[in-house]
C-alpha cells in the first residue's frame, strides 16, 4: 500500500504542476472547455485513487468539486467567478492535503467544508482565498524516470559488460602484468555490482500489479451482487516495470470481464452445483524466458455460439465464422467492439473490449491463450517476454557449436549413461525415463539440422526442460559452464527460426545463441495437454484447494464421482457395442475397443452413457447409468476400508458420493492385456500380402493378436480371408470372415470398410467367445 | 546535389550502396551458423564487442550461396546491426541518382532492392537499398 500511497502522491504532484497554467488560464477565461476538461480530469483521477487509498479528506473535496464540474460540461452552471474560485481552492487544498501526507504532517481541516459550501453557489462572496502556512516538502527519496532514460541506461551497461569481456579475454592472452589483472579484477567486480542495480530499477514485484486486484474484485462482484474467492499466487515474481504499467488495464479488465461475463450468480450457481462464492485465480509464474499471467475463473466460459451471433448481427458472414477452427473461434472475442453480455451493466459498456486487451499485450511481444472448458470456466493466459536482459544461462554444445539456455527452465543435467535414466526408442523418437519420469527426447543436433536423425548418436548429456505443462529432455553432446550473458534480441529473421530467445557475446568473443526451449518444443511437434494431469496429481490438488469431480448415477443406483481431470467425454454407448472378449468387456467405440469398467450389470436392453476416462496414456470406458453434475469436493475423503474401485466417501451437500478410485482403475483395466489372453485372428494368405500389411496393424489396434500361421494347440477366434483365396488349411468350426476388395460386391465385407470390419470380427469372436 | 555511393560488387555486378546509409566497411571474421534461419542469414559474427546479423547479399539477391566472400557493408535496419557480405568494394564516389531507365525489367529480388541507376564513367550502376534486402522485413 505504501508504495501505491507514493505512487499517488508522485503522480498528485506532476498533474498538479501541470495543471498549475491551466487553472490560470481557465480563470482567465471560464469557458474554455478544454481547460475545464483538464481540471475535471485531474479530480476526478484524484477521487478514483482516494476511493481506493481510503483518503476520505481528499476525496470529499474531490467528489464535491467533479460535481459542479460535471455540472458546468453539462451546462447546468455556468463557471461565474465565485465557482471557479472555489474550484481552485479545493485544487490547492488538494495539494496541500497531499504534500501534508507526504511530510507525515498533520493538516487543519477546519476550512474545508467552508470551499465545499462555496462550490454550492448562491452566495456571491466566494470564500477568502487565504494563502495557507506554506507546508514543509518532505525531500522526496524518490525520483520518476522515463523508461527511456532507463533503456538506455541499461543498454549501455550490456555494452560495458561487453567491453570488460573483450578486454579480459585480450588480456588472458598475452603476460599480464599482476597489477593490471588486480585492475581488471576490481572492474569485473564493479560491474557486475552495477548490474544487478541497474537490473533492478526496471524490475518490480509483479505484486504492484496485483495488490489493487482484491478492491477491484470486491467492488465488481459487489456491484453485480456475486460472490467471488480471490486466489493471488506467485506475488513476488519479478516483471519489467513498463510491462506491468502496461499490463495494468488489460489486468483489470480481464478480471471484471471474468466476474461480469464469466461466473454467475449465486442463485444460478447453486443450480449447476458450484459453489455460490465462484472462484478466481489470478497468478504469476515464470516459465522460460516468459512471465506467464494466468487468470482462471470457474464460470461459465465462452459462449462460442454468442460471440457468433453477436458477430454476425454487427455484420460478419456467418459461414466464414462457422467454418473457423475452434482455436480460431475462441480468438473471435478478440473482435473489436464485442460485447457477449446481452444487458449493458455497470461494469461492462466502458468501451474497453477483448482487443484492448490484446493490443496491449501485443504491444510489449505477449501472447494470449485461451482454455475455454463451457460450463467450466476460463483459463486466459498471458505470455509476457522477460526483457530482463541479463540471465543466467547454462552453455551447452552440439558439435562444434555452443548455445545458451536459460537456466531457469532446466530443472536438471544428467549423463545419458547415469544408472537413474533408461532410454527407450518409442516409434521414430526417443523417450527417456527418469526416475519413473516419462519424457521425450528432443536431441538438439537433429532439431537445429546440425546432423540428421540417422546420424544421432546416443545422446551424451541430457537437460531436463519444465516449462510448466511441458517437460522434456534436451539432448546435448556436453555441458559446458554456466555463465551470467548479456542477451540482446536478435534480428528478425533470427527469430523468426522460432528456436531463439536472443543472442550473445560471451567471453569466447564468438557470437552464441540462446535457445527458446518453449519454442524447441514446439519446433518438435511435442504436445501437451493440460487436461493430462495424471489421476494422483488430481488427488494432490484435491488436498490444497478441492477436487473438481463429476457426479453420477452408478449403474447399481450408488451415486458415486469421478475426478474431472481424467474424464475425456461422456457418450452414449448401446449394448450392442459392448463384447465380452477375453474375458473382460470391452466397448466397441470410434473403430477401438475401450476397455470396459462398470459397477453393475450392463443393461441388454436399452442403451447407457459411459464416461470415457484417460491417464494421458491409455483409456477406459465406464458405463453408468446417467450423469448428474459437477462439483467440487474437499478433502475430508473418507478412505476406504480396502483397495478397490472406490477410493473413498465424500459428503456432497448431505449425500454420501463415492469417489471412483481413478488409480485402481486404470491399474485394473488400463493396462493392455496380455498377448496370450487376447483373442487370435487367423490371417489367411493372400497374394499381395494385404492382410498382412494393412488389415493386422487394424486388429492389433483394436486388441486382438493376429497370426499367419497356427502353432500347436492354438484356437483362432476368426479366420480373415480376402476374397476367394483360402490357401491356408481351415480349422473346424471357425468363422470365416472373407473380405471383399471390390466395394460394390453384393455379400462380404468392403475390406476398406473399417467399422464393418472391426464389427464383423467382434461379432465372431463374441460368438466363439474367449479362446 | 549529388550524394555519396559505395560501388562494391555482388554476384559478379556492380551495384551501388548508398553511403548515408552504411555504418561501417569490414572484414568479416568467424561466422557463428544459426541453424534454421532463411539461407539469406549467413550467421551471426563479432564486430567491435558487438553482434552483427551477416546477410549473404547474393542469396539475398536470389543467387547461390558465396562462401567466399569475406567483406562486409555494415548498416542498421531497425536496431539490428547486419553485414551484407559483398565480393569486393571498388570506390567511394559522389554520383547523381537517375530513375531506372525505362523499359528496364530488373528481376526478383534486384527488383526489391533496385532505387535507380548511378552513372559511373559511363557504365550504368544499379543502387540497391539493403534494407528491402533484410529478411523478415521484406517477407512480412
Amino acid at each position: 500500500m505504501d508504495d501505491l500511497l507514493q505512487e499517488f502522491i508522485a503522480e498528485t504532484r506532476e498533474t498538479l504542476e501541470a495543471l498549475a497554467g491551466e487553472i490560470i488560464a481557465w480563470e482567465a477565461s471560464p469557458d474554455d472547455r478544454a481547460r475545464l476538461d483538464a481540471i475535471f480530469r485531474f479530480v476526478h483521477t484524484v477521487k478514483g485513487s482516494c476511493g481506493f487509498l481510503d483518503l476520505p479528506r481528499l476525496e470529499r473535496l474531490s467528489h464535491a468539486a467533479e460535481d459542479v464540474l460535471a455540472l458546468v460540461r453539462s451546462g447546468e452552471r455556468t463557471p461565474d467567478r465565485a465557482l471557479v474560485n472555489a474550484v481552485l481552492g479545493i485544487v490547492d487544498r488538494i495539494g496541500e492535503i497531499v504534500e501534508a501526507i507526504d511530510a507525515g504532517t498533520a493538516l487543519d481541516d477546519t476550512g474545508e467544508d467552508l470551499l465545499i459550501a462555496a462550490l454550492a453557489g448562491g452566495s456571491a462572496d466566494a470564500p477568502l482565498q487565504q494563502q495557507p502556512a506554506h507546508v514543509q516538502r518532505a525531500p522526496a527519496r524518490s525520483v520518476r524516470l522515463s523508461v527511456d532514460l532507463l533503456d538506455r541506461m541499461m543498454s549501455g551497461m550490456s555494452d560495458m559488460v561487453l567491453a570488460r569481456n573483450e578486454l579480459a579475454r585480450r588480456l588472458r592472452g598475452g603476460d599480464v602484468d599482476p597489477a593490471i589483472e588486480a585492475a581488471l579484477e576490481r572492474m569485473s567486480a564493479t560491474v557486475a555490482d552495477m548490474r544487478d542495480t541497474v537490473t533492478r530499477t526496471r524490475m518490480q514485484k509483479i505484486d504492484a500489479l496485483f495488490s489493487a486486484l482484491p478492491r477491484v474484485v470486491r467492488d465488481t462482484a459487489a456491484g453485480l451482487g456475486k460472490q467471488v474467492a480471490l486466489r493471488i499466487e506467485g506475488a513476488e515474481v519479478e516483471l519489467d516495470r513498463e510491462m506491468i504499467e502496461v499490463m495494468r488495464d488489460p489486468l483489470v479488465h480481464i478480471i471484471r470481464n471474468a466476474i461480469d461475463h464469466g461466473i454467475e450468480a449465486p442463485a444460478e450457481r447453486r443450480l449447476l452445483g458450484k459453489p455460490e462464492c465462484g472462484r478466481l485465480t489470478v497468478s504469476a509464474s515464470q516459465a522460460g524466458n516468459q512471465i506467464v499471467l494466468e487468470i482462471i475463473d470457474d464460470g461459465r466460459g465462452i459462449d462460442i455460439e454468442r460471440v457468433i451471433a453477436k458477430l454476425v448481427a454487427a455484420g460478419e458472414d456467418e459461414r466464414r465464422l462457422r467454418g473457423l477452427p475452434e482455436a480460431e473461434k475462441l480468438a473471435l472475442i478478440f473482435e473489436p467492439g464485442l460485447s457477449t453480455k446481452d444487458s449493458v451493466s455497470s461494469v461492462s459498456g466502458r468501451g474497453v473490449g477483448m482487443d484492448v486487451v490484446r493490443a496491449c499485450v501485443d504491444q510489449i511481444g505477449g501472447r494470449i491463450d485461451l482454455d475455454n472448458l463451457p460450463g467450466r470456466g476460463l483459463r486466459i493466459g498471458i505470455h509476457v517476454p522477460l526483457t530482463l536482459s541479463i540471465i543466467s544461462t547454462i552453455v551447452v554444445s552440439v558439435g562444434e557449436q555452443c548455445f545458451a539456455a536459460p537456466r531457469m527452465v532446466i530443472e536438471e543435467i544428467l549423463s545419458a549413461r547415469s544408472q537413474a535414466i533408461r532410454i527407450d526408442r518409442v516409434g521414430g523418437t526417443q523417450v527417456a525415463t527418469i526416475r519413473d519420469r516419462r519424457m521425450p527426447i528432443v536431441d538438439l543436433g537433429v532439431m537445429l539440422g546440425l546432423r540428421t536423425p540417422e546420424a544421432a548418436r546416443e545422446p551424451e548429456m541430457l537437460a531436463v526442460i519444465g516449462l510448466g505443462a511441458v517437460t522434456y529432455a534436451l539432448a546435448v553432446d556436453a555441458v559446458l559452464d554456466t555463465e551470467e550473458l548479456v542477451i540482446k534480441p536478435s534480428a528478425p529473421a533470427v527469430m523468426r527460426a522460432g528456436v531463439y530467445a536472443g543472442q550473445t557475446l560471451p567471453d569466447s568473443g564468438r557470437p552464441m545463441l540462446l535457445l527458446d526451449c518453449a519454442g524447441l518444443a514446439t519446433a518438435a511437434g511435442l504436445r501437451f495437454h493440460r487436461e493430462t494431469s495424471e489421476p494422483h496429481d488430481a488427488h494432490a490438488e484435491a488436498e490444497r484447494e478441492g477436487l473438481p469431480v463429476l457426479m453420477f448415477r452408478d449403474l447399481d443406483g450408488v451415486r458415486r464421482a469421478v475426478p474431472l481431470a481424467i474424464l475425456d467425454r461422456i457418450e452414449q454407448a448401446t449394448p450392442e457395442a459392448v463384447q465380452m472378449t477375453a474375458g473382460r468387456l470391452r466397448l466397441a467405440i470410434d473403430g477401438q475397443l475401450l476397455p470396459l469398467a462398470s459397477a453393475g450389470s450392463i443393461p441388454e436392453d436399452r442403451g447407457f452413457a459411459v464416461l470415457r476416462l484417460r491417464d494421458g496414456a491409455s483409456e477406459i470406458g465406464y458405463a453408468i447409468a446417467e450423469a448428474a453434475d459437477i462439483v467440487t469436493i474437499g478433502d475430508a475423503i473418507e478412505p476406504a476400508a480396502q483397495p478397490g474401485s472406490v477410493a473413498g466417501v465424500v459428503l456432497v451437500g448431505d449425500e454420501p458420493v463415492e469417489l471412483i478410485d481413478a488409480f485402481w482403475l486404470f491399474a485394473e483395466h488400463g493396462a493392455a492385456a496380455p498377448a496370450a489372453e487376447q483373442p487370435l485372428c487367423l490371417l489367411d494368405a493372400d497374394a499381395g500380402g494385404w492382410l498382412q500389411t494393412f488389415l493386422a496393424p487394424l486388429l492389433r489396434g483394436a486388441g486382438y493378436r493376429v497370426a499367419t500361421s497356427l502353432r500347436a494347440g492354438e484356437v483362432p477366434g476368426i479366420v480373415v480371408a480376402l476374397d476367394a483365396a483360402g490357401a491356408t488349411a481351415m480349422p473346424a468350426d471357425v468363422p470365416i470372415l472373407r473380405l471383399s476388395s471390390d466395394a460394390a460386391a453384393p455379400d462380404g465385407v468392403y475390406r476398406y470398410d473399417r467399422e464393418r470390419v472391426l464389427a464383423a470380427v467382434g461379432s465372431a469372436m463374441r460368438r466363439t467367445g474367449s479362446r | 546535389m549529388p550524394d555519396l555511393y559505395l560501388i562494391a560488387h555482388v554476384a559478379g555486378r556492380a551495384v551501388a550502396i548508398e553511403s548515408a546509409a552504411v555504418e561501417s566497411v569490414v572484414d568479416i571474421g568467424d561466422i557463428t551458423p544459426v541453424p534454421r534461419a532463411p539461407a539469406t542469414v549467413r550467421g551471426l559474427a563479432t564486430l567491435r564487442s558487438r553482434v552483427v546479423t551477416v546477410i549473404d547479399t547474393q542469396v539475398a539477391l536470389g543467387g547461390n550461396a558465396e562462401a567466399k566472400a569475406r567483406r562486409a557493408v555494415v548498416t542498421q535496419v531497425d536496431g539490428h546491426h547486419y553485414a551484407f557480405l559483398v565480393d569486393t568494394l571498388d570506390d567511394i564516389a559522389a554520383f547523381d541518382l537517375q530513375p531506372l531507365a525505362a523499359g528496364v525489367a530488373l528481376d526478383g529480388a534486384w527488383s526489391e532492392a533496385g532505387r535507380g541507376i548511378v552513372d559511373r564513367d559511363g557504365e550504368p550502376v544499379l543502387v540497391i537499398d539493403l534494407t528491402a534486402l533484410v529478411p523478415a522485413l521484406t517477407a512480412a
